[in-house]
C-alpha cells in the first residue's frame, strides 16, 4: 500500500505521457478505425520540429518549447491530413489494410528522417524555466518537465473535450462516428469531417512529440517505443472513448508504476501486458463503449 | 478457382527463378592482380544504425587512406558495403554472402553481441575472418574473429578498481535487459563480493525504455557511492535526463557509465551528464600525435560537428591491424593471416596497441574519463600498463565461479 | 468461393495438378542445380515465411481474423527446434561442459527441466507445432469466445508479441536472452553445413510447404471451409444459422499458428539462429505484409506474396545498402494502394481482361465484408 502511495506520483506521471501519445490515435483509431502504424513516426516528426525551431531557426530555448507545440501540431496535422486525402480515405473500413498502408510510410518517414537529421539522437535543450522539480512526501522528486507534461496531456483533454461536445464541427465528428450514414443523410460532409479528425489526430501527434523530447531521447526510432503501447491504451479505454483513454492511460501509468516498485522494469511490463489480455477477456470492448446505431 | 492461382504461381516462380539466376551470375573475384575485396556489415536501417552508421564511416575512411597509401601488398581495397538491418539474421545472411559470393578476404563490422553471435558460425564454417570493434561481455575466442575493443578484464574490472581507489564501496546496478549488461553485472557481482564492496540494486529495464522515475528516484534515496551503468542507447537519454531531475549529481553520486561515449553525450544533453564517468581505452581528447591526425582527417571528411569514439577508433584499427597482418604474412588466406596475428603492433589513435596471438584480443591500456562541460570526455585516469587480454577471466580467483 | 465456375473439362481438371507437379519438379530439381548454395538456403529461408503466409491466408483471407502475432508461434516452433540443436551440439562437443554455454555463465548447474524432453529429435519436432497449435487454441478460443475481433484482436496479437519478446530476453539463463540460440552444427550427427544437407532441408522445406498447400486447400474446399468464409463476413448470421463460430474461427487459428510453427522449426536449421528480435512485433507484421502482397484470398498467392517480398528485400538491400528501406516501404504503400487483393488478384484482373472481354465469370476475389469493424 504505502508502494502504491509512493508510487502514485509516479505513475501519474508515465500516465500523462501514455496519454498524450495515445490521444491521437483515439481520433484516427479509436474514431475512425484507422490502425495507423505511422502515429509513431508522426510522433517522431513533432520532435524534430521541436529540434528544427531550436537548432535550425535558432529559437531560443526559452520561448522554442512553446513555439513548437503549435507548429508541430500544424505540421504533423498537415502530413496527417495529406496522407488522409491522398491514401488512406481509400481504405475505410479495412483496418488491417491501413495498418499495412501506414507501416510501409513510416517506414519511408523514418529512414527519411535518419537522412535528413543523422542517426544519432540530436539533443532538444528543455528551457531554463522547467529545470528543478518538487519534493513529495516519501522522497519522490517530480521534476517540473513533469508536471509540465501533465498540465499539457490534461489541457489537450480538455480542449478535446471542448472541441467535441461544444463546437459545431466537433458535433459532426460525433455524429458520424455514431452513425456514418445517418449523419451524410442530415446534410454532413462526411469527407470533411473525416479529414478534420486525421488532422486533428495527426497533430495531437505532434504535440506529443514535442512532449517527449523533455523526458527522452529525440531520434528517427523515436515513435516506435510508444507505439503498441499507445494502441493498448486506445483499445483499453474502448475505441473512440475519450473518458476512456485517459482512464486507461492513468490506470496503466499507475500499474506500471506499482509493480515497478517491486519488480524489475522488464518484468513489470510484462506483467503489465498480461494484465491487459486479462482484462480484455474480461471487458472485450474496453472500459467504456460506444453505442453505435449501425447493424454489424 | 484451382487453375488461377496456380498459375499466377508458375510465373512468378519462373520470374523469381530468373532473378535468382540472374544474381548468383555476379561472382566477384575475391582478390585479383590490383584489388582485393572486403566486406563491411553494420546496420545502416533500424534501430542500431544510431551506433553502427559511425564506425562505418570510421572503417571507410581507414580503407581510403590505406588506399590513397598504395593499398595493401600493392593492392587497392574493394569494400562490399552490406546493411546488417539491426537484425542478427541478416548480419548472418549478409555475411554469408559475403564470404561466399563475393569471396571477402576479411570482414569488418558487427556491433551488438547478438549480431557477433549470428555470425560467429558463419565464419567458422566458411573459415573467414571477422573484425569485431566494440567492447563486449568476453567468454569469447573463436579463431574467425578478431576483437579489437575491449573484454571485460580490460574495460569492467579497471572501472571497478578505479572506483575501488576512489573509497566507492556501494554500487548501484542498472542496465538494459539484453546479454552484455546481465553478464558484466554477474563480473561485478562477484568482484563486489571479494573485495568487500556493497551491491545496493541491480536493475534491467527493456532495449529503448525511456521511463526511469521510479529507479532515479531509488537512487536518490538510496544514496549509493558510485552507479555503474550498462545501459544501451537511447535509454541513456532518458536515465540521465531524469537522474538530473530527482536531484543527483555527479558529485554526491557519480555514475560510470561503460556504453556512453562522445557521440551519444549530445544526444544525452551535455548539462545532463557533465561530470559523469565513462571506462572505455580512447577519448578523441586521448593525447598522441596520431590521436591528432585521426581526429583531423576524420572531421576534415565528416564534418567538424563529428566527434570520435572508442568503438570507432577500433574499427579504424582493425582494418590498419589487419593490413600490417596481411603484409606480415605476405598473404591474404585466412590461415596465414591468422598465424601473423600473434605480435602485430601499430601506432593507433589510443596509443600503441598489441595483438594477442593465443585470444585474438588487443593489448590495450584502459581509460577511465569524465565527461566536461564541451560535451568531450576528459582522461582522469589510465591502468598503469597496457593490459593482456583475458576474456575468460582466468587470471582472477574471484572470477573462477563465473565459468562454472 | 465462387459457385459459377466454368464446367471443368477434362483438361481443365488437370491443369491444377499438372501445374503443381511442373512447379514441384523444378523447385526439387532444377533449382538445386542453378543456384548457388547460398541462394539455394536463402530460397529455401523465403519458402520457411512461405508456409507461416498459408496460415496467414487461411485466418486472415478466409477467416477474417487480423493475425498480428504469427511472430509468437513461428517463434515457439524455431526456439523448440534450437533447443534440441543446442543440446545436440553440447553433446557433440567433447571439450564443453554438459551444459550450453550461455547457462554456465549464467549460473545454472544443472539443466531446467522444461529442457530436458528436447534431447529427443521427435519430441523437438512434435514441440514445434503442438505448442503453438495448443497456444493458440487455447487464446483463440478464449478471445474468440468472448467476440473479440477486428482491431481489438489484431492489437491483442501484438501486445502478445511485445510480451513474448520481454520475456525471452529477460529469462536469458533459459532461453539465451536477446543474443537468442546459434551455433548448432549437427542434426541427428550429421553436419547441417554441407552442401547435401542444405539441400536435403531444402528438399524438405519445399516438401512441408506443398504438403501445408494441399492440405488447406483441402480445408478450404471443404464444408467446413466455406463455414469460415461465413463466419468472415457475417458472424451474427451464420450464429443465427445455429453454427458456433468460436469453434470455427478457433480451428483455422490454430492451424495457422500450427503451419507457422512448423515453419519456425525449419527455418532454425536452415538458417542456424533463431533470437527475439525475429519474433516481435515488426517481424509479425512482415509476415502479414507478404501476404497482403502476394494476395489474401489465394493461398498460392499468399505463399507467392512472402517469397517475392523477401526477395525483393534482399535484392532492395543489395543493391542499395542503407537507402533500401525507402524502396521496401513503397513497395509496401503502392501494391496496398493500387492492388488491394495483392499480385495474385492483379493478375486475376489482367488474365480476366485480356482472355475474356466479356464478364463471364463473376470477380473470384471480391472484397470481404467481414473486416469491416465497427464503423
Amino acid at each position: 500500500m504505502e508502494a502504491l502511495v509512493n508510487q502514485l506520483p509516479i505513475g501519474l506521471a508515465i500516465g500523462a505521457v501514455l496519454l498524450l501519445a495515445a490521444l491521437g490515435l483515439n481520433f484516427t483509431f479509436g474514431q475512425m478505425g484507422v490502425i495507423n502504424m505511422a502515429h509513431g513516426e508522426l510522433i517522431m516528426v513533432g520532435a524534430y520540429t521541436a529540434y528544427v525551431l531550436h537548432a535550425w531557426v535558432g529559437i531560443n530555448p526559452a520561448y522554442s518549447l512553446l513555439a513548437a507545440l503549435p507548429t508541430a501540431f500544424a505540421v504533423t496535422g498537415t502530413l496527417g491530413w495529406l496522407l488522409e486525402t491522398t491514401l488512406i480515405r481509400h481504405f475505410y473500413g479495412r483496418p488491417l489494410d491501413t495498418l499495412l498502408l501506414t507501416f510501409g510510410i513510416g517506414m519511408i518517414l523514418q529512414q527519411a528522417a535518419r537522412d535528413i537529421f543523422g542517426a544519432p539522437n540530436v539533443d532538444v535543450p528543455a528551457p531554463t524555466w522547467l529545470t528543478g522539480g518538487i519534493t513529495l512526501p516519501g522522497d519522490i522528486r517530480i521534476h517540473y518537465s513533469r508536471l509540465f507534461i501533465l498540465a499539457l496531456a490534461i489541457t489537450c483533454v480538455i480542449a478535446i473535450a471542448h472541441y467535441l461536445n461544444r463546437s459545431r464541427q466537433g458535433r459532426r465528428m460525433r455524429a458520424v462516428i455514431h452513425n456514418r450514414d445517418l449523419a451524410a443523410v442530415s446534410g454532413i460532409n462526411t469527407r470533411t469531417v473525416d479529414a478534420t479528425t486525421f488532422f486533428i489526430g495527426s497533430g495531437l501527434a505532434g504535440i506529443a512529440g514535442v512532449a517527449l523530447t523533455l523526458i527522452g531521447p529525440t531520434g528517427p526510432t523515436l515513435g516506435t517505443n510508444y507505439i503498441v503501447d499507445a494502441f493498448l491504451v486506445v483499445v483499453v479505454g474502448g475505441l473512440g472513448r475519450l473518458s476512456g483513454t485517459v482512464l486507461a492511460a492513468f490506470a496503466l501509468g499507475i500499474l506500471n508504476a506499482t509493480v515497478e516498485a517491486w519488480a524489475d522494469a522488464s518484468l513489470a511490463k510484462l506483467i503489465v501486458f498480461t494484465a491487459i489480455v486479462a482484462f480484455l477477456q474480461a471487458r472485450p470492448q474496453g472500459l467504456f463503449t460506444v453505442k453505435t446505431r449501425a447493424l454489424t | 478457382m484451382a487453375p488461377t492461382p496456380t498459375r499466377t504461381l508458375t510465373a512468378l516462380t519462373l520470374t523469381l527463378g530468373l532473378t535468382l539466376t540472374a544474381c548468383s551470375g555476379n561472382d566477384t573475384q575475391g582478390i585479383t592482380d590490383d584489388t582485393v575485396t572486403v566486406g563491411m556489415i553494420h546496420s545502416l536501417s533500424g534501430t542500431m544504425a544510431i551506433s553502427e552508421v559511425t564506425v562505418r564511416d570510421a572503417v571507410q575512411l581507414a580503407i581510403d587512406e590505406i588506399n590513397a597509401d598504395g593499398g595493401v601488398l600493392g593492392r587497392t581495397i574493394t569494400p562490399v558495403i552490406e546493411d546488417g538491418a539491426s537484425n542478427e539474421t541478416t548480419f548472418a545472411e549478409r555475411a554469408e554472402k559475403l564470404l561466399q559470393s563475393d569471396n571477402a578476404a576479411t570482414v569488418f563490422g558487427g556491433w551488438t553481441s547478438a549480431s557477433r553471435k549470428a555470425m560467429l558460425p558463419v565464419f567458422e564454417r566458411n573459415n573467414g575472418l571477422l573484425w569485431y570493434p566494440v567492447q563486449y561481455e568476453g567468454l569469447e575466442a573463436s579463431p574467425n574473429i578478431v576483437y579489437t575493443g575491449a573484454t571485460t578484464n580490460q574495460q569492467i574490472i579497471p572501472a571497478l578498481d578505479y572506483l575501488r581507489e576512489q573509497g566507492h564501496t556501494s554500487l548501484y546496478l542498472v542496465g538494459s535487459d539484453y546479454v552484455f549488461p546481465r553478464t558484466a553485472n554477474q563480473i561485478i557481482t562477484a568482484y563486489a563480493d571479494a573485495h568487500d564492496m556493497d551491491i545496493t540494486a541491480e536493475e534491467y529495464t527493456p532495449l529503448g525504455h525511456t521511463e526511469y522515475s521510479t529507479i532515479t528516484n531509488d537512487i536518490a534515496r538510496t544514496e549509493p557511492d558510485a552507479v555503474f551503468n550498462t545501459l544501451n542507447g537511447d535509454s541513456n537519454v532518458s536515465f540521465f535526463q531524469q537522474l538530473r531531475s530527482a536531484g543527483v549529481t555527479a558529485d554526491d553520486t557519480p555514475v560510470l557509465s561503460v556504453s556512453v561515449a562522445e557521440e551519444e553525450v549530445e544526444g544525452i544533453g551535455t548539462d545532463n551528464i557533465t561530470g559523469h564517468l565513462t571506462a572505455w581505452n580512447y577519448y578523441q581528447t586521448t593525447d598522441n600525435d596520431t590521436n591528432g591526425v585521426f581526429v583531423d582527417a576524420f572531421t576534415e571528411r565528416y564534418g567538424t560537428d563529428r566527434v570520435t569514439s572508442d568503438p570507432m577508433q577500433s574499427a579504424y584499427n582493425s582494418v590498419y591491424l589487419w593490413k600490417a597482418a596481411v603484409e606480415a604474412a605476405d598473404s591474404f588466406d585466412v590461415d596465414d593471416v591468422r598465424a601473423a596475428l600473434d605480435g602485430i603492433t601499430i601506432d593507433a589513435p589510443e596509443g600503441t596497441i598489441t595483438l594477442d596471438g593465443d585470444t585474438q584480443h588487443v593489448i590495450k591500456t584502459a581509460r577511465i574519463g569524465q565527461v566536461n562541460d564541451e560535451g568531450l570526455i576528459d582522461e582522469i585516469w589510465t591502468s598503469p600498463e597496457p593490459i593482456v587480454p583475458d576474456p575468460y577471466l582466468q587470471g582472477y580467483d574471484w572470477a573462477a565461479d563465473l565459468n562454472g | 468461393m465462387t459457385t459459377t465456375e466454368p464446367t471443368p473439362t477434362l483438361l481443365h481438371r488437370l491443369r491444377g495438378p499438372a501445374t503443381l507437379a511442373a512447379l514441384l519438379a523444378a523447385a526439387l530439381l532444377l533449382l538445386p542445380q542453378l543456384l548457388e548454395p547460398f541462394r539455394l538456403n536463402l530460397l529455401a529461408q523465403y519458402l520457411c515465411y512461405a508456409i507461416v503466409a498459408l496460415g496467414i491466408a487461411l485466418a486472415w483471407g478466409r477467416g477474417g481474423m487480423l493475425t498480428l502475432g504469427q511472430g509468437v508461434y513461428f517463434g515457439l516452433g524455431a526456439y523448440a527446434m534450437a533447443m534440441h540443436l543446442t543440446l545436440q551440439a553440447t553433446a557433440a562437443d567433447p571439450l564443453a561442459p554438459d551444459l550450453p554455454p550461455f547457462m554456465v555463465w549464467s549460473g545454472l548447474t544443472q539443466l531446467p527441466w522444461f529442457w530436458r524432453p528436447f534431447t529427443s529429435p521427435a519430441v523437438a519436432v512434435l514441440a514445434a507445432i503442438l505448442i503453438p497449435g495448443t497456444l493458440a487454441a487455447l487464446l483463440g478460443w478464449s478471445v474468440f469466445r468472448r467476440r473479440v475481433r477486428g482491431a481489438y484482436f489484431a492489437i491483442l496479437n501484438q501486445a502478445l508479441a511485445a510480451a513474448f519478446v520481454i520475456l525471452l530476453i529477460g529469462q536469458q539463463h533459459l532461453t539465451g536472452g536477446s543474443n537468442g540460440l546459434t551455433n548448432f552444427p549437427v542434426f541427428a550427427g550429421q553436419s547441417l553445413y554441407t552442401p547435401t544437407a542444405q539441400t536435403t532441408l531444402y528438399t524438405l522445406t519445399v516438401l512441408t510447404l506443398t504438403a501445408t498447400y494441399l492440405l488447406f486447400r483441402h480445408i478450404t474446399h471443404s464444408r467446413y471451409g466455406k463455414l469460415l468464409i461465413a463466419v468472415r463476413d457475417a458472424e451474427d448470421r451464420v450464429r443465427y444459422l445455429g453454427h458456433n463460430p468460436t469453434w470455427i474461427k478457433t480451428l483455422a487459428y490454430t492451424l495457422a499458428a500450427m503451419a507457422a510453427g512448423a515453419a519456425g522449426a525449419l527455418f532454425v536449421p536452415i538458417m542456424g539462429i533463431i533470437s527475439p528480435t525475429l519474433i516481435g512485433v515488426i517481424p509479425s507484421i512482415m509476415m502479414v505484409l507478404a501476404v497482403a502482397i502476394g494476395g489474401r484470398h489465394s493461398l498460392a498467392g499468399a505463399a507467392a506474396g512472402a517469397i517475392i517480398m523477401n526477395t525483393a528485400q534482399t535484392t532492395f538491400a543489395e543493391t542499395f545498402a542503407g537507402g533500401w528501406t525507402y524502396l521496401q516501404g513503397a513497395l509496401f504503400v503502392l501494391v496496398i494502394a493500387l492492388a488491394p487483393q495483392g499480385l495474385a488478384g492483379l493478375a486475376t484482373t489482367l488474365k480476366n481482361r485480356l482472355t475474356r472481354p466479356t464478364p463471364t465469370e463473376p470477380d473470384p476475389a471480391p472484397a470481404p465484408a467481414a473486416e469491416r469493424s465497427t464503423p
